[in-house]
């Protein structure tokens, strides 16, 4: 039964086109849910309809018109909403619109993950509370709250205007980053990475381009995403534990996506203007040829900070020196950073210290980074080198 | 439309020196809420210190909520969703200088 793919895969748009159509979020997602209930029981015995998509928008919005029949306020709506009702065409943008409610700078970023990937990944509840390792009733919650702002404050349900995109832009692509950053790196749990969200992330990066063609940083996003996941399979070993790039085995790089993410830079960079989320893709596509040009990389970090300052870039950038100029230079440079609560900043003290033969200050910031991390992988990795040192 | 209400958050104590400016320029965001059609109603309050609490018939001195900022002002638009009240209150936001907390009325 290819029910569950449909669901996934069509969720997302049938309740962004009947919230057009109503007004209601709460409704949509009720009707839509309802048709899918219907379809669950229809398919299996009369085959699937010839356009799935359709099917399930035209059932919901029966439902949502039967709905409103029953209340007296949908009464007085009904007249205005069934000429709407009609038409059969859906536009691709309604699901964008929907991502800017659900991205929207006045719900938290905790809440716009959540709405981005119940409304318009097709997630269920448990799915994401089980990502996000929180329990099912808090992530309800919070659903229930998110939805329950958008209601009562009156949250838009538009694309919106050209002077305010780019800051809303990266609000929606905030929330699509965070999601694939905890795919990609898990901060709790047994695993490195929790591929679903990874995957989730992509999807929906490759929607937004889609649906935003001449958004450069939408493309840079996607293409980030694709060259850091294209690394997965060879960042971690038998085991679960962790192999640094330097000793990766690049034949289990995934080269489809190497070759799409490097093509989607090479895009950005016709198209030049350059942002924050364009400039790492460019980073990854050097850290995906064949040896890393380091100083390659130190000059793209450079322009990276030039566009969005800040504490972790400019630990990244330290990384890269470290390998064009040697670990002292770098220290010196990490040294500097207001990061003290942040677990990567002591993992790369401790590597940086170890390589200078500071056994002593290594161990303990090893043990700063071991203290900070809640995720297994990383903390084992940490441990055999804070053991290496201590020999 | 919705009503929002603008609450203007301010610290306690003598107002800025540039408080004229101030004050002129927020008279200026003020005409142009009337000229969009949106204004309902503005004004500032005293300072909280001289605020009085009243607990069914008991009176006693304010203000409710001890701080060290309490609520300075208001404003009352009606505008058609969130994002337009967001710019009307980033507007005046920019010109009074404080933070504004910005609800929708039930």
């Amino acid at each position: 039964m290819r029910l569950d793919a449909i669901y996934r895969a069509e969720y997302g748009r049938a309740v962004s086109v009947i919230t057009r159509d109503f007004g209601d979020l709460d409704l949509a997602e009720d009707v839509v849910q309802d048709a899918f209930t219907a379809a669950a029981r229809r398919w299996p015995v009369h085959g699937l309809p010839p356009s799935p998509a359709g099917w399930i928008i035209t059932a919901a919005r029966n439902r949502a018109i039967d709905r409103l029949r029953r209340e007296k306020t949908g009464r007085a709506l009904l007249p205005q909403l069934i000429p709407l009702a009609a038409t059969p065409e859906f536009p691709a943008d309604d699901r964008l619109r929907l991502i800017f409610t659900c991205c929207h700078p006045a719900l938290g970023m905790p809440a716009r993950v959540a709405l981005t990937l119940r409304l318009i990944g097709g997630l269920t509840t448990p799915e994401i509370a089980r990502a996000f390792l929180v329990p099912e009733a808090t992530m309800a919650q919070r659903l229930v709250r998110a939805k329950a702002k958008i209601r009562e404050a009156r949250l838009p349900y538009r694309v919106p205007d050209a002077d305010e995109l780019p800051g809303r832009l990266d609000a929606v692509l905030a929330a699509v980053y965070l999601i694939f950053n905890e795919g990609h790196s898990a901060t709790t749990g047994d695993a490195l990475t929790r591929d679903d969200l990874a995957t989730e992330a992509i999807r929906l990066g490759r929607l937004l381009v889609r649906l935003l063609p001449h958004a450069p940083e939408a493309t840079g996003l996607l293409a980030l995403m694709l060259l850091a996941e294209a690394r997965r399979p060879a960042r971690t070993g038998p085991d679960g534990e962790i192999v640094l790039l330097a000793d990766q085995d690049r034949t289990r790089w995934d080269p489809a996506l190497i070759a799409e993410g490097q093509e989607l830079v090479r895009a950005c960079l016709r198209a030049g203007r350059p942002g924050p989320y364009q400039i790492q893709a460019a980073i990854n596509a050097v850290h995906c040829t064949g040896t890393t040009d380091w100083p390659q990389v130190v000059a793209l970090y450079d322009q990276l900070l030039i566009v969005a300052p800040g504490p972790v870039a400019s630990l990244n950038r330290a990384v890269a020196v470290a390998e064009v100029s040697g670990p002292s230079a770098a220290l010196e440079l990490v040294d500097a950073l207001p990061l003290h609560d942040y677990q990567l900043f002591h993992a790369v003290r401790a590597d940086l210290l170890r390589r200078l033969g500071r056994d002593d200050e290594a161990v303990t910031a090893y043990d700063e980074a071991i203290a900070r991390t809640g995720n297994g992988p990383t903390a084992s990795f940490l441990r055999r080198r804070r053991e290496t040192v201590r020999r | 439309m919705p009503k929002y209400l603008f609450s203007i958050e301010q610290p306690d104590g003598p107002p800025p020196g540039n408080i004229g400016q101030i004050m002129h320029d927020v008279g200026e965001v003020e005409d142009a809420m009337r000229e969009a059609g949106i204004w309902l109603f503005s004004g500032g309050l005293t300072p909280a210190d001289s605020a009085t609490v009243v607990r069914g018939t008991l009176i006693t001195d304010g203000p409710y909520v001890e701080g060290k900022e309490h609520l300075g002002g208001i404003t009352v638009v009606d505008v058609p969703d969130l994002d337009e009240a967001l710019r009307w209150a980033t507007r005046l936001g920019t010109v009074i200088g404080l933070p504004i907390e910005v609800r929708a009325f039930q």
